[in-house]
């Protein structure tokens, strides 16, 4: 499956997942593109080992306690915190995704943004903002461009802009550079993750006066 | 005993953690890893008593899950530091870190030896590549992983422009990736 991707994440973007330094909107955007790729994870595992090896060779070690191994071996007597449980499977929604909504796709709480396009507004800290987007088949999302960095990764069905083609697993990087309208493919709606740093630009009147209302 | 095992150091401290709760393997291992964990968690923003703690749960952790460490997919370092930055996320920033599906490999076979000594192999053979960078390359990748700090803050912290600091980077990099081969 995941040898069909084409379109991945940066380098930036994979190293920053490993170092901890992106917002957790973009973590959830990493994640979720990692459930999916192969390539990208192996990626991201190498960044985690250089991570590995800067704290085994950290230029200073900071001394611990006195009475710090017998406090942690009393921690470990204490016994541990139950992991969250682990969710059905969906054929839509990887894990991460499953977390943030609560269970599988039919449980997304869509709010309609206009021109039967949805979209559902995921809980993150506010850094970046995280959303589905349900696109309906041969629908647009209205001609807009970027203050920021959007992502937006394919979770079904396919669409397309000036750029390419993008399917599921697939990422379109999106920059003040471009502006564009993403087309749903006719053949089945498209669902999307979209996650941003700045809010979008739109390039007609009345996405414009929406947007406050909508969180775009 | 800090020394390169052909099996990778410190694995063996885990798997007897695991079958066996070997409380002087764990010692040992508190000894190594703590203090260097302490250190990335104040360099990280942590005050010292935060990151006191803070180690100590990070120890306890790696404690209660030694079950899942697999030494054919990370060194004992790298599932250290991955553990150290996930609770770092959820202490500074009070979020929560999304994690990738976990991947299913089939009945739960255990690792093969040969996979475990070429992973570890690789894993020291990056260790010594990472060390032999110029030191302006290796401050900066330390930065972005001890820092707490994206590349737009590192370079409004040097003075750098952000180009610079991207491009070193990518200097960084291009030299390890090379030195891989
Ligand atoms: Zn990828
Ligand atoms: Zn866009």
């Amino acid at each position: 499956m995941s040898n069909e991707i084409k379109h991945h994440l940066t380098d930036e973007l994979l190293m920053g997942y490993s170092a901890g330094t992106l917002p957790e909107a973009f973590n959830l955007m990493v994640a979720t593109h990692l459930s999916l790729c192969d390539a990208c994870r192996a990626q991201a595992e190498s960044y985690d080992t250089l991570g590995g090896c800067m704290l085994q060779d950290v230029s200073e070690t900071v001394d611990m306690a006195d009475d710090a191994l017998d406090a942690t071996l009393a921690l470990i007597a204490g016994g541990v915190a139950a992991d969250a449980p682990t969710r059905p499977s969906c054929d839509v929604l990887p894990a991460p995704l499953r977390d943030y909504v609560g269970g599988s796709v039919s449980d997304i709480k869509w709010k309609p943004v206009g021109m039967g396009v949805k979209q559902a507004i995921l809980p993150t800290s506010a850094a970046a903002s995280a959303r589905l987007l349900f696109i309906p088949a041969g629908a647009a999302v209205p001609d807009h461009g970027h203050k920021g960095m959007e992502l937006t990764m394919v979770l079904q069905g396919a669409f397309s802009d000036a750029i390419d083609r993008f399917a599921r697993g697939d990422v379109e990087i999106a920059d003040e550079d471009l502006e564009h309208m993403p087309v749903a493919d006719i053949s089945a709606d498209c669902i999307c993750l979209a996650v941003t740093d700045a809010p979008l630009k739109f390039n007609s009147l009345i996405p414009r006066l929406l947007q406050p209302f909508l969180r775009i | 005993d800090d020394g390169c095992k052909p099996q990778g150091e410190w694995v063996a401290h885990v798997l007897r953690i695991r079958s066996a709760q070997d409380k002087p393997a764990f010692a040992e291992l508190f000894r190594h890893f703590a203090p260097r964990v302490k250190a990335f968690l104040i360099k990280s923003g942590s005050t010292p008593s935060q990151a006191e703690e803070c180690t100590q749960e990070v120890m306890a952790t790696l404690w209660h899950k030694a079950h899942l460490f697999d030494p054919s997919r990370a060194s004992v370092a790298t599932w250290v530091y991955t553990i150290a930055r996930n609770r770092r996320i959820d202490l500074l920033r009070k979020e929560r870190r999304p994690e990738p599906e976990e991947l299913t490999w089939g009945p739960e076979a255990e690792p093969d030896q040969v996979d475990i000594v070429a992973l570890q192999q690789e894993t020291a053979h990056l260790r010594k590549a990472l060390k032999a960078l110029p030191q302006a390359q290796r401050d900066l990748i330390e930065k972005a992983y001890f820092g707490d700090l994206s590349h737009r803050e590192i370079a409004a912290r040097t003075g750098l422009p952000l180009g610079t600091i991207k491009s070193r980077i990518r200097l960084a990099l291009d030299r390890l990736r090379h030195a891989m081969k």
